[in-house]
């Protein structure tokens, strides 16, 4: 769907703010790019909708390279909502939100039903917002208003600066559900900037890890917290976030979420474990070659099934994805 | 007293015909500084070194005292028999309106917040578009502010303008000194004084109008 | 963006071009020869001029300083909005006014245009000043407050160089103001270059017109670059911003 051919980025004309980046996105993926501050995150993402210019390389959205586009259509035909959501202060809540619908000339009624239509996607009260302005609104508020107005022309791709950056961290996390939701909904093709790691494993289909302008590693994010790819990568995941993390589950959990494989009887070498085992000692020993499946057993040594690395992974990306709903107490508090 | 409002009775439309015409010289030197101070303002946003330039040129025009750009001009626009009278008045306050009517355009525009002409690019205004939906009425509270101050300004100033024999109320006060007729005098000072209170509260009225009620604080 | 350096370079040029023009145009039409011809009176009108706004101007910053700085004090405060009110309400009084009604209380001459233009004075300096003491952060005299500084210590060593940009900012307008309005004095018998100006206004005599109104107007813009200058000088480089944005009140 978009394509990043030998992209690169230079203000100065000497140093590289981004340098030779290249990557496929696919059609309803959520792609972060994920990197410390100055990394370039910002300026790659700012050259898909042309905000900056390309200096080297190219940028394709289906096949098409955005340099022969129109730069105002291109614009109109992609969302962008940055961090401090920029909602316009002369602006009231639906004329912020019906900005680019506005803008391609669409009717005062189709408007209208557009604009309730997208308020009722993040919960708020369409009659109560309408005449309201941007600053009567909380931070959370406007920031789910700057998603729904980059939402608002139905546009094929999202770009996403750090969007719910400026959130305290329990709005931010109710925000990042309500997103995902939506998401699983309208199904965009998202690039989203972040720099915070617990939101990209939770958010993203693949990450871009970036340093200094390349990519480090592109992949899904159980694939970087597994193999990171260097000493960097996993610098910068923290080298047992992973394992930490699996640490404080149990095959039995796992089992429950999505199941075991069955045994592969073709492996001899296969350990045997019991059900209330932690994840990360039996991930341990399959890491450790000790053997490429672990037999479980449960407390009556009857046998479950069997577990392996790949399952380990599937249930750590589940699990990232899925840690606030389980917090439900918390956004009790909220609100 | 009683001699005071005598003197005011025979004089009102004497009074009030003066008055008429410092409005009229104000208000029409205030439109016209009105139309090319914003469209400078709004031009320099675009160019930084130019914004410098016309920036100090102004604010060095702002500090010729009027009598003497009075008389600089007087010369000049004799070249085209318009020496004294309306005329170079207006070109005065046209020109003294331009400090503050530009410098408060470019900056309010240059200060809108860069997140939100961010997004206005990113929603895929064109350039007008970002000026006349977004830009203006952002910056339209601090230019209308520059507008009042440019008018207050006009009307102290139009009083100078009596000398070269533009009317107004200025002439009330010259003749007062001329004659030492302190009635003439009290009395310009005073129509003169409430006329830049009414001017300036009208306009801060119209201004609050104007002010989008979302950036209010 | 070359493009717009050369526009920018181009009305530079115009500019310079039409004031030096201007100069010309008058040396070569004579117009500055009462100057030379008649330099004694000159340089008389010029002495009589820079006195009347000197002192002046000296008289109403030895009066609106400490005026401000009591009005800014914490006791006075609540007070401050009618001195700010007064001020306001007589800075729409017109120059001219302020001359003419100083006949009335002191008759001609030089003494009631000084006491005029010391009046005028007074109102911007004050206003500037009282604008800078309020400017100054809270947490700033906390601070000093909490280093155990006493309050002449905290006065000096804080107040005044963080509010001393916006006095002299007042002080520039002021002054500025004054040698304008110092034109005028003519008017009343107080002298100064006005003389001229005046005499060429009532004989259509551009050579007095010249000759008065242009050394009027350099010694306005030499005291702005000047107060300018000591502004920037004697004041620490944050406080200047806020003075120098654009104004909406
Ligand atoms: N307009 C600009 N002019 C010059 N250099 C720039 C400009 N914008 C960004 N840079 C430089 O390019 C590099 C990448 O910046 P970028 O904003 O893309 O980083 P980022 O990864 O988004 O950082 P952050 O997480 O802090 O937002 C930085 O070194 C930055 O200083
Ligand atoms: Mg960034």
């Amino acid at each position: 769907m978009i394509s990043f051919k030998h992209v690169s980025k230079s203000y100065t004309g000497t140093e590289k703010a981004v340098n030779d980046v290249n990557f496929e996105v696919e059609q309803g993926e959520i792609v972060i790019f994920l990197g410390p501050s100055g990394c370039g995150k910002t300026t790659l993402l700012r050259m898909v909708n042309r905000l900056e210019t390309i200096t080297e390389g190219s940028i394709l959205i289906n096949g098409q390279d955005i340099g022969e586009l129109n730069e105002i259509e291109l614009r109109r035909k992609i969302g962008y909502v940055i961090q401090s959501n920029g909602l316009f202060p002369n602006m009231n809540i639906e004329e912020n939100v019906t900005i680019v619908p506005d803008l391609l000339g669409w009717d005062k009624k189709k408007k209208h039903k557009r604009y309730k239509e997208l308020m009722q996607l993040i919960g708020l009260d369409p009659g109560e917002y309408r005449k309201r302005f941007p600053n009567e609104l909380s931070g959370g508020q406007q920031q789910r208003i700057g998603v729904v107005r980059a939402l608002a022309a139905d546009p094929p791709v999202m770009l996403m600066d750090e969007p719910f950056g400026a959130l305290d961290p329990l709005i931010r996390e109710k925000i990042q559900d309500e997103f995902l939701q939506i998401q699983r909904e309208v199904k965009k093709t998202i690039l989203f900037v972040s720099h915070d790691i617990d939101e990209a494993i939770k958010m993203a289909d693949k990450i871009v890890l970036m340093r200094d302008g390349e990519i480090m590693q592109y992949g899904t994010p159980s694939d970087i917290l597994i193999h990171p790819k260097n000493e960097y990568v996993s610098q910068f995941i923290g080298r047992d976030r992973a394992i930490k993390h699996l640490s404080l589950r149990t095959i039995a959990q796992l089992q429950e979420e999505i199941g075991l494989v069955e045994i592969d009887q073709s492996i001899v070498d296969s350990k045997q474990v019991n059900v209330h085992e932690n994840l990360k000692d039996t991930l341990a020993m399959l890491l450790n070659q000790e053997a490429d499946q672990v037999i479980v057993h449960d407390d009556n040594d009857e046998v479950q099934g069997a577990i392996t690395i790949d399952r380990v992974q599937r249930y750590l990306h589940l699990e990232m994805r899925q840690k606030p709903a389980q917090s439900g107490g918390k956004e009790k508090v909220m609100e | 007293m009683n001699e005071y409002l005598e003197y005011l009775r025979i004089n009102a439309s004497y009074i009030w015909g003066l008055t008429v015409q410092h409005i009229e010289l104000v208000g029409i030197a205030i439109i016209i500084a009105i139309i090319i101070g914003v469209s400078i303002g709004i031009y320099l946003t675009t160019n930084e070194d130019l914004a410098e330039t016309v920036l100090a040129a102004a604010s060095v025009l702002l500090t010729i005292p009027s009598i003497a750009l009075f008389g600089i001009m007087i010369p000049f626009f004799s070249l085209i028999n318009q020496g004294i009278g309306f005329v170079p008045a207006l070109v005065a306050l046209v020109l003294y309106s331009q400090l503050p009517i530009i410098r408060n355009t470019y900056s309010a525009i240059k200060n809108v917040n860069p997140a939100v002409i961010d997004a206005a690019n990113g929603v895929g205004m064109k350039r007008r578009q970002r000026l006349v939906r977004v830009e203006i009425p952002n910056a339209l509270p601090v230019i209308m502010a520059g507008i009042r101050t440019a008018v207050v300004l006009n009307i102290g100033i139009g009083v100078i303008a009596a000398f070269i024999g533009a009317g107004g109320l200025g002439t009330l006060i010259v003749q007062g000194i001329t004659r030492t007729d302190m009635y003439s005098i009290v009395t310009g000072s005073i129509v003169v004084s409430l006329l830049a209170i009414i001017a300036d509260t009208v306009l801060l009225l119209i201004q609050k109008r104007l002010t989008p009620k979302g950036i209010e604080n | 963006m070359n493009q717009k350096k050369i526009i920018a370079i181009i009305v530079r040029i115009l500019l310079y071009a039409f004031v030096i023009g201007f100069f010309v145009y008058a040396g070569v039409n004579g117009y500055f020869s009462p100057i030379f011809e008649q330099s004694d009176t000159f340089w008389v009108l010029v002495g009589q001029h820079l006195n009347l706004v000197i002192i002046s101007s000296f008289l109403a910053i030895v009066i609106a300083l400490p005026l401000a700085v009591l009005f800014t004090r914490p006791r006075f405060r609540k007070y401050e909005w009618i001195a700010s009110n007064v001020a306001n309400l007589a800075q729409t009084v017109p120059s001219l006014a302020v001359l003419a009604l100083a006949i009335g209380i002191l008759g001609v001459g030089f003494k009631p245009a000084v006491f005029a233009l010391f009046i005028y004075s007074v109102l911007p300096i004050f206003r500037n000043a009282v604008a800078g003491f309020n400017s100054i952060n809270p947490d700033l005299i906390d601070a000093g407050k909490g280093m155990g500084m006493k309050a002449g210590q905290i006065f000096w060593r804080v107040e005044v160089p963080n509010a001393a940009y916006a006095i002299i900012g007042g002080l520039r307008t002021a002054v500025v103001l004054n040698i304008g309005t110092a034109a005028l004095a003519y008017y009343i018998g107080g002298g100064g270059l006005g003389v001229w100006i005046m005499t060429g206004i009532e004989l259509f005599d551009n050579a007095y017109l010249i000759s008065g109104a242009i050394p009027v107007t350099l010694m306005a813009i030499g005291f702005d670059y000047l107060l300018r200058g000591v502004g920037y000088v004697i004041s620490p480089k944050s406080t200047r911003q806020t003075a120098d944005t654009a104004t909406t009140t």
